[in-house]
């Protein structure tokens, strides 16, 4: 049962946030919302009116609008293509692009929402993006807004330019209803805070009334595991090292420009940035998935620049990915071959030109145990287990035999609390001994309390430099917008 | 605005500055290529090369590839492959001469049409509702029209005067359409057999001397489709499923009923391709009479990266290659040969220009070959000229593939309501 | 489920081919009703026919062809690669094997070895052109294939003719190439009592080629390689494979394999390529592969099936029914079949997810706060 009597009463002209954690039930009440799922019990009411949602169309025209955390937009269609699809303008039996242009520019000047509706979405930045998911629903004339997740992809800047543009949609009278796990965000934005719990609303509360850490309690209550600083284990045996290395596209753009920096044995260099700015390039480099146009890799003291994938593996250099379920996993695969892959030249998993089976099975059995991944059997598809596990077990992949170098892009992404600590915990003993780790992130509590040294990618440039000791996300914010570009403190 | 946030560095260019209308480009490639016909005709003698002849041929036959490229547009632009087009071609061949002999050419042309929809709906009804891969169920849907259609021949056909087991009787054909005006102003211009006026001249009388119906509607198709697909609310639906369907599903687009509509259209189109070749074409219905053209289709569609004006312009290739073949195969797909040398060297000497040294070497030593061969012999023989199209198609392909856009969605299972 | 053999598991797997056949009978049995004809009548018959000793010899030896044109589809399909090209690839490694044997003499085996070497080459080297294509310039390969098929037919038809590589037969009007001398021939048994039609050797070959197949897959880290590129290409580039190499290689093995189509019946029947030699083996290859879901012993039930079906309609003539109702059947059951498959498919996830989800449900989640700007899932 995804959700139980859910009791939420939102007030017209508010922002109303409604918090939970990850599998609380919160999509699936903005699905009911949004009329992709019917509720078995229970009514819904919009000003007063009983309303029945059995699909998006219904749910349009009660005035519901929804923004969806993971963009719906067409990248081969214009902005005006993708805000009009399904309620077209006509001239007799043509589409009216005319009037559909003009139309938009209204809304867009109305709301401070700033689009170029001849544009192709393919080259909008995701903070264009979301406007355009916000205009699609203000053009059918939605008077509620639900707003999934919607910072989850924006830096702190870009939050505020949001929170500000919510705020005008409240002064025109518009509702917006806004979902989030992000406490501090919610407070400082919210009207009124919901909190759900497995399935059901445990509270109601005005935010100038609670703190973050009571809004923690509500939703379940333990200690946050913060990954607090220790001793230093860095060495001064180079691991890895970047040395002017540039990365072109093709068809010809820059994608990674002059990067250079030295990781240590037992050190934890961490990247941040928002994504898209060079950071999966910078994995497909290290990785030898993607050519390096010029400067050199150096593993240790061996020139590692022109190797291909298998070859910097099989030297000891293992990669998190970015994107698990596309580069990490073979989903239709049962796990015991998944944790195979990417190490399928290794022992335990092979013998000579042979897969070891057993040796393979038996591996993978103790991945499930020390890393916590939960699943009936090791025999089941990859797909079959929840994204937190399948991240568990990529992890706990990527961790065995005795790498050199890890590069681990947003390891803990998905991943509950106490599976992340245990996860932060093995990196720490790992890199005490010896282990070098290239952190990339966009959880900047992660990075700030993993990291020895700690930089940052914009544009496919290394811009700034900082002390994870004293930087405060607010800095590492700026310099990952450009706002920003001083370094502060030696790394 | 904020700052660019998440953009990538520099970007390329936005096309679309100051140059030439996409129409005067077109205009010029293609006068210019004439030129070259032109001039290999006055090198090799092939007269035939642009012959009003081989215009016909090439129109008429550009007619069942074109058919078949359109079906595959309809399908793909709404997400879903459609490798089944062939066989949804060899439907619309049996159904044309099935009908075509017993109640004249519109007939036929209806039944092919209702034929290969049908087919359509089988391929629909495994890919969308069933989620089967679309490339399995092609092939599957290929196997099945040739054994429905042998079946069906062996009991429909057998004992019917001037039919058998794999051929129908005669079909009637479609009436033709001429603009008489045309050919007598031009004809003696054509007849002078000067450089590129008058191969221009002979083409001018070849698409205007007797036109089937059928492929006059043919062009309407391939112009209503631009229209409707492109300047419609239907269209914009279609193709954004194809695009993204999630997307499209989250602003009430039924999707389901966008992706039928689309695979049943592309296989009522490649019925109509099959029609031609029945009833304009061969005037029967024979076995195997397709060729393959479902395919070659395909390859038009997506050289013409699936657009309509794209994949006229790619059945017109291959229609011409086709028909050159067909007529005095061994001389004039000799002759080709010359041409093709010509092309290659002039792409080594490009390569060469651009510092691409492989592609340079590749193209100097193909070109020398082909042009080797083409001195060396008079002719090329027979058997070897019949597979001129399918050799055009395969280099057309490798030199195209690359810079082509399909849709972002195109082959991937869409169930409802799935989260994305 | 319980362990992996359980009987449940078991009446799934054969729960999708069992379906689609039972589906073609049905469709058939419309086809003929329509017609006029009694689908109980036809089916006596083909069942009457298809039991005599010399029908299953047939049966066993056509079967023997189909079954390595399969495989050959199926190395390709486990790469996500539609080799329909091995129609041409058999034919033209069939023609210039044949060629190569009655042109030389050497001692047996060695003769027969060197033919079936050269058809293996044949057909690597004719696959390996669309996988080149494929891997180089991203041209898709069932277009390519196709395409290949049809110049294979041209270069066939020009070859095969007195002068060049054919020889004229005696007597006949059929062209062929010159004939392979005894000690090419690989001789068949009797195996099935009641006939003097013998099994052609090549049946262990064809198991051995099952088994090659079988043991490249699941044992070895190339086979991994193999199947971890046809599910997730990104995964497998990842994790170290190089993907044009491995769609070249794979396109060779499959050509290699299709090469091998032709063998049986030239070593062990016709002993020549003439103008006769069975055509469309390569299509009939896909869809069994198909309907043994690329499984060696499932394809190997398929080939059986398949073969029986087209032998056993060879009767029909005489009844006076077509006997191509024995291919809407093999194309019904085709298209079924992977219907069937995909239901079962869906099913079984389904069914796997919720075990998961029972076992995890124990757990209460824990918040996160804090700046997290991680997308979460």
């Amino acid at each position: 049962m995804a959700n139980r009597d859910i009791n939420i009463a939102v007030q017209a002209g508010h922002v109303h946030a409604i918090v939970g954690e990850n599998g609380a039930g919160k999509s699936t009440l903005m699905n009911i919302l949004y009329g992709l799922i019917r509720p078995d019990e229970g009514t819904i009411s919009v000003e007063g009116t009983t309303v029945d949602l059995a699909s998006p169309s219904d749910a349009i025209a009660a005035g519901i609008g929804m923004v969806h955390q993971h963009f719906k937009l067409a990248d081969n269609f214009t902005v005006l293509e993708n805000i009009v699809l399904g309620d077209e303008p006509t001239k007799g039996a043509w589409v009216d692009f005319g009037r559909a242009k003009s139309r938009i520019n209204e809304i867009a000047d109305k709301y401070g929402l700033e689009v170029d509706p001849e544009e192709l979405v393919e080259n909008l930045g995701v903070g264009d993006r979301q406007r355009v998911e916000i205009l699609k629903v203000l053009y059918r004339g939605a008077r509620i807004l639900i707003l999934d997740e919607p910072t989850a992809v924006l830096v702190p800047q870009e939050v505020d330019e949001l929170f500000d543009a919510l705020r005008d949609l409240k002064s025109e009278g518009l509702t917006v209803i806004f979902i989030s796990h992000k406490l501090d965000e919610v407070l400082s934005v919210a009207d009124e805070i919901t909190v759900i719990r497995r399935g059901t609303t445990v509270a109601t509360v005005d935010p100038s009334e609670v703190t973050a850490h009571d809004l923690a309690e509500l939703m379940v209550g333990s200690e946050l595991p913060v990954p607090e600083l220790r001793d230093s284990t860095v060495t001064d045996k180079p691991v890895l090292t970047l040395d002017g290395v540039t990365v072109t596209s093709p068809d010809g753009r820059t994608l990674l420009e002059g990067l250079s920096f030295t990781i240590h044995s037992g050190e934890i260099l961490g990247i941040a940035g928002v994504e898209g700015n060079g950071q999966a390039e910078l994995v497909d480099a290290v990785m030898g998935i993607r050519p390096i146009s010029s400067g050199t890799v150096l593993l240790g003291d061996e020139d590692i620049t022109a190797w291909a994938t298998r070859k910097v593996r099989e030297a000891g250099v293992y990669a998190i990915p970015e994107d698990r379920t596309r580069q990490g996993l073979l989903l239709e695969a049962p796990l015991w071959e998944n944790r195979m892959l990417g190490h399928q030249t290794e022992v335990p998993n092979a013998k000579g030109p042979l897969i070891d089976r057993k040796g393979a099975r038996a591996d993978t059995e103790r991945i499930v145990r020390d890393y916590d991944v939960r699943t009936p059997s090791i025999d089941i598809p990859a797909s079959a287990l929840s994204g937190g596990n399948q991240q568990k077990l990529i992890v706990g992949r990527e961790m065995s035999g005795t790498p050199k170098m890890l590069v681990a892009a947003h390891p803990t992404r998905g991943v509950d609390v106490g599976a992340q600590a245990a996860i932060w915990d093995h990196m720490r003993t790992a890199r005490a001994n010896g282990l070098a780790v290239l952190l990339i992130s966009a959880d900047l509590d992660e990075l700030i309390g993993m990291s020895d040294s700690l930089s940052v990618i914009l544009r496919g440039r290394l811009v700034a430099d900082f002390d994870p000791r004293s930087v405060t996300p607010q800095d590492l914010g700026s310099a990952m917008t450009g706002a920003t570009t001083s370094a502060e403190g030696a790394a | 605005m904020s700052a660019p946030a998440a953009t990538a560095p520099t970007r390329p260019a936005p096309a679309g500055r100051a140059r030439l209308s996409k129409g005067t480009r077109l205009g010029v490639a293609f006068v210019g290529i004439v030129a070259l016909l032109s001039l290999v005709r006055i090198l090799s003698g092939a007269d035939d090369l642009t012959s009003v002849g081989a215009v016909a041929a090439a129109l008429g036959l550009s007619v069942p590839i074109g058919m078949a490229a359109l079906g595959g547009l309809w399908s793909e632009r709404a997400g879903v492959v459609n490798i089944g087009l062939e066989g949804m071609m060899i439907m619309g061949t049996w159904c044309a001469g099935w009908a075509g002999y017993q109640w004249g050419p519109w007939a036929g042309l209806v039944a092919a049409i209702v034929g290969g929809a049908m087919f359509g709906l089988l391929h629909a009804v495994a890919t969308v509702t069933f989620g089967v891969d679309q490339i399995i169920s092609g092939v599957a849907i290929n196997i099945l029209g040739l054994g429905v259609t042998q079946y069906l021949s062996s009991i429909a056909f057998t004992g019917v005067q001037g039919g058998g087991p794999t051929q129908s009787p005669r079909v009637s054909p479609m009436p033709t359409v001429s603009l008489p005006l045309v050919k007598t102003v031009l004809e003696p211009v054509a007849d002078s057999g000067v450089w590129l006026i008058s191969d221009l001249a002979n083409i001018a009388i070849g698409l205007t001397t007797n036109v089937s119906v059928i492929t006059l509607l043919a062009v309407a198709a391939i112009v209503g489709t631009y229209y409707i697909l492109w300047r419609t609310r239907f269209g914009l639906r279609l193709r954004s499923c194809g695009e993204n369907p999630w997307a499209a599903e989250s602003l009430g687009v039924r999707v389901m009923r966008y992706k039928y509509a689309a695979v049943v259209a592309s296989g009522a189109f490649a019925g109509m391709g099959g029609a031609y070749l029945v009833i304009a074409y061969a005037q029967i219905y024979r076995e195997g009479q397709t060729g393959g053209r479902g395919y070659i289709g395909l390859a038009a569609m997506i050289f013409g990266n699936w657009r309509p004006g794209g994949l006229a312009m790619g059945s017109g290739l291959f229609g011409y290659v086709d028909g050159l073949q067909l007529r005095q195969g061994g001389t004039t797909v000799h002759a080709l040969l010359l041409l093709a040398a010509i092309l290659l060297l002039a792409f080594a000497v490009w390569s060469a220009w651009r510092r691409k040294r492989f592609s340079a070497i590749a193209g100097a030593v193909s070109g020398s070959l082909v042009l080797a061969w083409y001195l060396s012999t008079s002719e090329v023989p027979g058997e070897v000229a019949t597979i001129a199209p399918y050799v055009t198609t395969l280099l057309v392909l490798s030199l195209a593939s690359q810079r082509l856009r399909m849709p972002a969605a195109d082959g991937q299972v869409y169930r409802k309501g799935e989260s994305h | 489920m319980s362990g992996r053999f359980s009987p449940r598991r078991i009446a799934l797997t054969l729960a999708a081919p069992v379906l689609a056949i039972i589906f073609s009978l049905l469709i058939a049995s419309i086809v003929l009703l329509a017609v006029g004809d009694s689908p109980l009548v036809v089916f006596q018959a083909m069942l009457d026919y298809g039991v005599r000793p010399r029908t299953m010899v047939l049966t066993i030896n056509t079967a023997t062809t189909y079954y390595l044109s399969a495989v050959a589809v199926a190395i390709g399909f486990k790469m996500n690669l539609f080799n329909i090209g091995v129609d041409g690839q058999y034919r033209l490694a069939a023609m210039l094997a044949a060629a190569v044997g009655g042109a030389i003499s050497l001692p047996s085996p060695l003769h027969a070895l060197v033919v079936v070497l050269v058809a293996m080459l044949v057909g690597a080297m004719w696959a390996g052109i669309a996988g080149v294509l494929r891997a180089y310039r991203g041209v898709s390969e069932v277009i390519s294939t196709i395409m290949l098929n049809a110049i294979a037919t041209g270069v066939i038809a020009y070859m095969l003719r007195p002068g060049r590589l054919a020889v004229s037969t005696q007597g006949s009007n059929n062209i062929g190439t010159k004939p392979i001398p005894e000690s090419g021939h690989v001789p068949g048994f009797a195996f099935v009592p009641g006939t003097e039609t013998k099994v052609y050797g090549f049946v262990f070959l064809a198991v051995l080629v099952g088994v090659a197949y079988w043991y490249m897959l699941n044992r070895t880290r190339f086979g991994f390689d193999l199947r971890a590129t046809g599910m997730s290409e990104s995964a497998a580039v990842s994790s170290g494979v190089s993907v044009k190499r491995m769609i070249v290689t794979a396109m060779l093995l499959s050509g290699a394999v299709a090469g091998l189509v032709g063998m049986p019946q030239l070593l062990g029947g016709s002993y020549s390529y003439s103008l006769d030699f069975p055509a469309g083996l390569g299509f009939t290859g896909i869809a069994i592969a198909l309907l043994g879901r690329n499984n060696p012993v499932g394809i190997a039930f398929g080939a059986l099936l398949w073969a029986f079906l087209t032998n056993s309609a060879q009767i029909l003539d005489l009844e006076g029914v077509p006997k191509e109702i024995a291919n809407i059947m093999q194309g019904t059951i085709v298209l079924s079949v992977v219907v069937a498959y995909e239901l079962v498919r869906r099913y079984r996830l389904r069914e796997q997810q919720q075990q998961v989800g029972e076992q995890v449900a124990e757990e209460p989640p824990t918040p996160r706060t804090g700046s997290d700007m991680g997308a979460p899932v």
